[in-house]
């Protein structure tokens, strides 16, 4: 067992967990974070992205024990005092998900995206998601809602 | 007229925002996997690597004493109490089924059944100890090849007798809905055009995003089961069924699903071991696949070969169709396994008005996990395999491809009209989607620069897809599932309950993963009551609160189950209106109802039906007999299906050198009858477009000659990635269906079912002038390159 301490979507925690623990198995089964998902095994679905230090990694692919001493978030923690991120209005409005699976992970790397981008055409949203993997909604919805964020300033 | 056009309607046909999205853009969501259960265990499931062997010992002594191990479960240990895992379409009555245990008992017969189940603590430590069951297997050889299979040189079940589960037949000339199709063709041969395909429908897997998921709670005294499901209501009645478990004693609850496009449309040996499990050691359960066990164990869709003749005359006017199919089943058949070839028996005259129609389907065994529903199920592979006919018989006659449809396609004035195949059609105007479609694709320009390009010798030539298809949707008359010999009825139920403050719940036997019903259903409620969208609550998905329904597959819920909430909608103003008029003192001939409101007609007494409501509740003064309620249930069966139609136009670039193509435009104007909510129609067709594009550029489930799956990762399996789709143009016309009161015909599988052909009828449109008539699916580029080479070498060029 090894000790971390790691915030959460604001929240400080210090616990003992197994080295081989993954980030996204933390989240879920310690913290309750169930927001967070788990779509695959090999790191190709994305539907795990959070934010490490206000940066996108997919949480299945990293262990509890990186995150020790880092700031995570999730999408749990991207609405404030009741007002939806402006990446999670964005969806909303623009129907932009469907069974809602992959959103949180598809939001997570979609704010990511426009911090290094803030007015990315159409294919380089494309390119910005290529690691996140929507069965339903055919991506078309998806880029929509990215540039309306991206006129929202949604990279905040 | 319908009843709708009487009344104001403010939310039918708006862009509602969705209801549900609230809880899913935040996190607040429910997915089975969430749960945990105090003393919940986990468990692990010990599959077979090899396809097809006896086991001739499994020993688990290792397991059971690794740490956080509570038991350990052989087929052996429930050989007596799993029961045969369900198959409710019985094609045939001469159907061969195997048995199919959830946990293989003395024998395997694909890569990935279970052969045992560790129970522990934790879900590592469950995993950790299903690698010390030791199984040992006599491997037999295994049966891959569909058409080896059909041959029955190897059995993949010896007791059986045959690889050969059931054989279907239809032929219009023994129906009387058309002549021989045998003197077609033989007339096309002495002087008309006879085209001749085989086309293979490659083996897809649905992959939802969401694995599957089953929690099993035995305590109290009825076991609940959560499940990452499509359909709660079978499945409770299939493990009630399957286990000898009265199914009164059972609750299945399918919280948030994340997508199932009929690959969740299934009764799972997972959840068969998960709930026996659970009685077992008394205590909750979870099982959670991972995806690569999702890739391998669910379901797979599609994987039929088909042999097609197609009969013409020399002017391009169809005679006759003659379809052999041999699909394969996989191992086992699963719940509706065998059907799913059969619905496309119905749908390969598809729009065309065809004089003489022969259906043959041969549902084989192999070793091959098991195949079922795959959005389309039945429909996609059929409109696959006639709209590229329709385009080789375009080339043969010289004729432009939409013309030849035109030339064959029902006319508008003829609906409503009986296909060779036996359904009625009530409406459709493919004149004026293809128009559209025609229009918005700019076709002629597109035309005119696909002609440059070959006249230039481009490297990169374009290619036009075409695909006007029809559906039938609303799944299904229950008299019609009968006659297929379908276990169950096609109707869904609805109930609406007033509350006291005047608010509105609806429950709907159909539940959503991905759908919208939740707005949708709202939408159509808050209209028919005249209360405020925001005031309807939508519930479903667990059989304790919506006793009664029949799920979600086949682009039924809204023409079905939206329709049955519609009529209870309507019973609850009925009912109202007797407390309303003794309220109003007037007589109920004597009320309108409009905008929520009862008045006295050429008054203005009248009563809010939120005050009728509260009156119903505290029922201080009710008319006589009046029971304090107001609320009330419907159930639709429809009378008939029905169908969605459209045109999906592709433009596609096929680089020659490379093999690599780019779809360049999309345009799909679909007519799917009256929307209520276009934004979800869209998505629906977005998403859609995006599974058809799939399956004909990029998926393939891909098997090695020893039996394993190849395209057992999603690094292996290809969903497409944002990059990989194209953006389209969706649009619409509106030819209301006559079957229902709202005019919806449904949307769920439109998308899937024309696009794949459209992206293949332009590839193969792109390189006709080297002389290539086809490319198998997925068209990938070394698929497209071969073909080129092959076409090549056989003496073909560029004009
Ligand atoms: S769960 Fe699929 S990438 Fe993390
Ligand atoms: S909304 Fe279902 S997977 Fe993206």
């Amino acid at each position: 067992m090894t000790q971390i301490n790691v915030t959460v979507d604001g929240i400080s925690y210090s616990d003992e967990v197994e080295p081989r623990t993954l980030l996204v198995h933390y989240l879920r089964e310690w913290l309750g974070k169930t927001g967070t998902v788990v779509g695959c095994d090999t790191s190709n679905c994305g539907a795990c992205t959070v934010h490490l230090d206000g940066r996108s990694v997919k949480s299945c692919t990293m262990l509890a024990v990186q995150a020790d001493g880092h700031q995570v978030t999730t999408i749990e923690g991207l609405a404030e005092n009741g007002q939806l991120h402006p990446m999670q209005q964005a969806f909303h409005e623009t129907h932009a998900l469907q069974c809602g699976f992959c959103t949180p992970g598809m939001i997570m790397q979609a704010i990511d995206l426009l911090k290094d981008n803030p007015d990315p055409s159409d294919d380089e949203v494309r390119l910005g998601l290529e690691g996140n993997l929507c069965r339903c909604t055919g991506y078309q919805n998806i880029v929509k809602a990215v540039q309306t964020a991206a006129k929202a300033g949604g990279a905040t | 007229m319908t009843v709708t056009e009487e009344r104001p309607t403010t939310e039918v046909g708006t862009p509602r925002r969705r209801k549900e999205d609230q809880r899913l853009v935040t996190g607040r969501t429910r997915w089975t996997d969430n749960l945990q259960l105090p003393g919940m265990l986990h468990l692990a499931m010990v599959r077979s690597p090899v396809a097809r062997a006896k086991i001739t010992s499994v020993d688990v002594a290792e397991a059971r004493s690794a740490p956080g191990v509570l038991a350990v479960i052989t087929g052996s240990d429930v050989a007596d109490i799993q029961g045969s895992l369900p198959n409710a379409w019985p094609v045939a009555e001469d159907q061969k089924a195997p048995p199919h245990p959830a946990i293989a008992v003395d024998q395997v017969s694909f890569a990935g059944e279970i052969v045992a189940c560790v129970v522990a603590r934790s879900a590592a430590e469950a995993r950790d100890a299903s690698e010390l069951v030791d199984v040992e297997y006599d491997e037999l050889p295994v049966v891959l090849d569909l058409a080896q299979a059909a041959a029955d040189t190897e059995l993949v079940h010896p007791d059986l007798g045959t690889n050969v589960s059931a054989r279907w037949v239809f032929d219009s000339a023994e129906a009387c809905s058309g002549g021989n199709v045998e003197d077609a063709i033989q007339e096309a041969r002495d002087g008309g055009i006879l085209i001749e395909r085989t086309y293979r429908q490659q083996r897809l897997i649905p992959a939802f995003m969401e694995p599957r998921s089953v929690v099993v709670d035995p305590t109290g005294e009825q076991t609940t089961m959560w499940s990452a499901t499509q359909i709660p209501h079978i499945l409770r009645l299939m493990l009630a069924l399957t286990c000898d478990i009265p199914e009164s004693k059972l609750r299945v609850i399918a919280p948030d699903v994340g997508g199932g496009f009929g690959g969740k449309l299934q009764v799972t040996p997972e959840e068969v071991v998960t709930l026996l499990a659970a009685r077992q050691v008394g205590r909750p359960c979870k099982y959670t696949e991972s995806r690569s066990e999702s890739l391998m164990v669910a379901h797979h869709g599609r994987d039929q070969i088909q042999k097609l003749t197609l009969a013409a005359k020399q002017d391009g006017t169809v005679t006759g169709l003659k379809v052999e199919l041999l699909a394969d089943m996989g191992a086992y058949l699963g719940l509706v396994t065998s059907g799913v070839p059969i619905l496309g028996a119905f749908m390969f005259n598809a729009i065309y008005k065809f004089p003489a129609y022969h259906f043959a389907c041969t549902n084989v065994f192999t070793n091959h996990a098991w195949t079922d529903a795959y959005r389309g199920a039945g429909r996609p592979e059929a409109t696959y395999a006639i709209e590229r006919l329709m385009d080789e018989l375009a080339q043969e006659v010289g004729a432009d491809p939409l013309e030849i449809r035109e030339k064959n396609w029902i006319k508008h004035e003829e609906f409503p009209f009986t296909t060779v195949a036996t359904l009625e059609y009530d409406s459709g105007n493919y004149e004026a989607a293809t128009a559209k479609a025609r229009e918005l694709f700019g076709y002629d320009e597109l035309r005119k620069e696909q002609a440059e390009r070959r006249e230039r010798n481009d490297p990169v030539q374009l290619g036009i897809g075409v695909s006007t298809y029809t559906e039938m949707c609303g799944l299904a008359p229950s008299r019609v599932l009968g006659a297929l010999s379908y276990a169950a009825g096609g109707w869904e139920h609805a109930s609406i309950r007033m509350l006291a403050s005047g608010k509105v719940e609806v429950v709907t036997g159909s539940s959503a993963h991905g759908q919208g019903h939740e707005t949708a259903w709202s939408q159509i409620v808050a209209d028919r009551l005249g209360v405020p969208f925001e005031d309807v609550e939508v519930l479903h998905g667990d059989t304790l609160v919506a006793p009664k329904g029949m799920d979600t597959y086949g682009s039924r819920s809204l023409v079905i189950g939206g329709i049955a909430a519609l009529r209870a909608a309507d019973k609850v103003i009925e009912k109202a209106k007797v407390v309303a008029a003794h309220m109003l003192e007037a007589s109920p001939d004597d009320l309108e109802f409009s905008a929520g409101k009862f008045t006295v007609k050429g008054t203005d007494k009248g009563t809010g039906i939120g005050d009728v409501a509260f009156a119903a509740f505290h029922a201080h003064d009710l008319p006589d007999g009046f029971e304090p309620s107001l609320d009330a249930e419907a159930t639709m069966d429809p009378d008939n299906f029905s169908f969605p139609h459209g045109t999906h136009l592709c433009a596609v670039e096929v680089d020659t050198e490379t093999g690599r193509t780019t779809i360049r435009k999309y345009v799909c104007v679909d007519d799917v009858g009256k929307v209520i909510n276009p934004l979800i129609v869209e998505g629906q067709l977005h998403g859609g477009v995006a599974q058809g594009i799939a399956q004909a550029l990029f998926e393939e489930a891909v098997y090695d000659e020893s039996g394993t799956l190849v395209s057992g990762s999603l690094t292996d399996y290809l969903v497409p990635s944002a990059v990989d789709v194209p953006s389209m143009v969706t649009d619409r016309t509106e030819t209301p269906s006559l079957t229902n009161e709202l005019g919806v015909k449904g949307v769920g599988e439109a998308g899937t079912i024309a696009s794949t052909p459209a992206v293949v009828n332009g590839i193969v449109d792109a390189l006709r002038p080297y002389g290539v008539s086809d490319v198998p699916m997925p068209c990938t580029p070394h698929r497209v390159w071969t073909v080129l080479q092959a076409a090549g070498a056989s003496g073909g060029g560029a004009a």
